[in-house]
């Protein structure tokens, strides 16, 4: 494994910065990003990903840091659903992220910084507002003005929403999976669980690992196995692991018999506990806990509907966007309810609407997965778009 | 994509079902259309590539959903009953609901909706008043069973069958213009009893209507 700061990404950098939803001002903003694909003359094949919480730019390439495969080379990719040998595919690491754009493991850059401190817990909080906003000084930057699609799931699906409203004229189609137009209580709940991991944590150091070098490991990986949870369903974790316990030798001591062989407080004794356990571990390499109190706080603090008193209807007023919906039938973190619900607002709004809900027990989990109907849901939506924007 | 898509929308609207082409008669080209009960949105296809239509669909069966979108249709789960509440008013030329009516848990009130977010409605539905119906339950004592009516009672999601005549009489009683008619068989083939409604109501096996707001 790399150390994370030692990688260059690709990015941009606007040395003009960027005033945030809460006020405060960033002084310069880098943007980093991936693109696949080839940008066609008129510029209007562009399709912009947006990644979840803990995604990042690497869609459909070996991540720098893992070595493991894009996280959508399923959908991303020649004869793809999003077909790189037909759009311009683009996709960018989140504001607040710790791939490459500005984040808490960025140098502080105001004047309370000295040019080697990282902004840690005192960068500023940001919105989802705000990485669309950072998303679309990349779009323009690359010289696109309307985005052919806007495709994303669950944090990602909120960026498309947020997008659509935000900058209506400049998205042909957008795409929100498994997503919703806030952010649930519940949501916030399991948000919160993994914030207090993370403080919890004495490697946390109020925010000042990076002084130190010694990172809130333990912390970091509680917070992901939390959500891991959410991520999944009851009837996937029972396919996956159901009550089997680890190896042969750890099997399981049957009442009356044969004493307390693997009878165990501390050891992993199910097959689900050294599943999660590997989550949180390997998490923890390849994420910033900072970045992740940043972006779960913006994930909760989005609610599209408020920022139009309160009718997301009206969000969407006069869209000419065309907008697919998708949800999966076991996802609780972001049911169904919720898909139609954004679906209905569309529909008072008078835009474009598809919407289905995939059969799946995968859980939320499910939009990165193997899901053929999904897939071919993807495909075709895009396919009918592209007719209707006339591309060939 | 392209290339399958279109393919795909040539194979349907050739196979198109008889009593769609005779609803998509009714529709002027260019216009707002909402079908409801979609299915895998043969119609909609067949608005959009003949009469550049904007034309979009619900449907309640998620399989046939998932289907059109990956035709590249416009479609969305949902339900005649409780989903068209959620258009705006007037978002829309023509609604369209074919073979559905009867199955709908308030047919008048989908009526209202279709009416309210909509200025024109084409409904077709089967017809309970064909001879042969009359005759089966006259003859047998039995619920009918033709090609129409292929279920038996205890299976039927046809819960609100009615006549061409009750629909006349549901038309006036809600101050419905009806602007056409007329009666089909089974395949959809026009039947000759255009002047008469209660010689239609004997013989059509569907009736097909067009209304506007009174």
């Amino acid at each position: 494994m790399l150390n994370p700061l030692s990688i260059a990404h690709q990015h941009v950098r606007f040395a003009d910065g960027m005033v945030l939803d809460c006020g405060a001002r960033l002084p310069s903003l880098e943007v980093a990003y991936r693109t696949y694909g080839t940008l066609n003359g008129e510029r209007t094949n562009a399709v912009l990903v947006c990644h979840a919480l803990t995604g990042d730019q690497y869609v459909a390439e070996p991540h720098p840091l893992t070595g493991r495969p894009g996280w959508w080379e399923t959908v991303v990719g020649p004869g793809r659903p999003i077909d790189t040998d037909r759009f311009f595919v683009i996709c960018a690491n989140v504001l607040g992220g710790c791939m490459g754009s500005t984040g808490p493991r960025s140098v502080r850059d105001d004047d309370k910084g000295d040019g080697v401190a990282l902004w840690g817990t005192a960068f500023p909080p940001v919105t989802i507002g705000d990485m669309v906003r950072a998303q679309q000084r990349l779009i323009t930057h690359l010289g696109i003005h309307r985005l052919f699609a806007v495709v994303g799931g669950s944090m990602g699906g909120m960026q498309a929403l947020q997008w659509a409203a935000s900058y209506p004229e400049r998205v042909f189609a957008a795409v929100p999976v498994a997503a919703a137009a806030y952010h649930s209580a519940q949501n916030i709940a399991f948000h919160e669980v993994g914030r207090q991991a993370i403080f919890a944590d004495p490697d946390w150091q109020g925010g000042r690992y990076w002084q130190t070098g010694r990172v809130p490991a333990r912390g970091l990986a509680v917070a992901r196995m939390a959500a891991h949870i959410t991520y999944l369903s009851e009837q996937a974790l029972t396919r996956k692991f159901g009550r089997r316990q680890r190896g042969a030798e750890n099997a399981a001591p049957q009442s009356g018999g044969g004493g307390g062989v693997g009878l165990g407080m501390f050891d992993e004794i199910f097959e689900v506990e050294s599943y999660l356990r590997h989550q949180g571990s390997t998490f923890v390499r390849r994420f910033d806990a900072n970045s992740y109190l940043t972006i779960t706080r913006a994930m909760d603090y989005f609610d599209l509907a408020q920022d139009h008193d309160g009718d997301l209807a009206s969000a969407f007023r006069n869209a000419r966007t065309r907008f697919c919906l998708v949800s999966f039938s076991s996802d609780w973190l972001f049911p169904t309810a919720e898909s139609r619900a954004v679906a209905r607002a569309l529909n008072r709004a008078g835009a474009n609407v598809s919407f289905v809900e995939i059969e799946s027990d995968k859980g939320h989990d499910a939009f990165l997965l193997d899901e053929p109907g999904f897939h071919r849901t993807l495909a075709g939506f895009l396919a009918g778009c592209a007719e209707h924007a006339g591309l060939a | 994509m392209n290339a399958p898509l279109r393919g795909d929308v040539r194979h349907v609207a050739k196979n198109m079902r008889v009593d769609l082409r005779l609803i998509a008669d009714m529709i002027a080209p260019g216009a707002r259309v909402l079908d409801i009960g979609c299915g895998d949105g043969t119609l909609i296809a067949h608005l959009f590539h003949t009469k550049g239509c904007d034309a979009r669909g619900i449907e309640i069966d998620m399989a046939e959903v998932t289907r059109a979108i990956a035709f590249g249709l416009p479609v969305m789960h949902g339900d005649a009953d409780t989903d068209l509440a959620h258009y705006a008013a007037d978002a829309f030329d023509y609604v369209v609901l074919s073979r559905t009516l009867q199955a709908v848990e308030k047919p008048h009130e989908v009526l209202r909706q279709m009416l309210r977010i909509s200025a024109r409605a084409v409904i077709s539905f089967p017809n309970f008043g064909h001879w042969l119906v009359r005759w089966q339950l006259l003859a047998t004592g039995r619920m009918p069973m033709t090609p129409t009516w292929d279920k038996p009672w205890y299976a039927t999601p046809n819960i609100h069958p009615c006549t061409i005549r009750d629909f006349f009489a549901l038309c006036e009683a809600e101050g419905y213009v009806v602007e056409r008619w007329l009666a089909a068989d089974e395949a959809g083939r026009r039947s000759p009893w255009r002047r008469s409604p209660r010689l239609a109501n004997l013989f059509g096996e569907q009736g097909l209507f067009l209304l506007r707001r009174g």
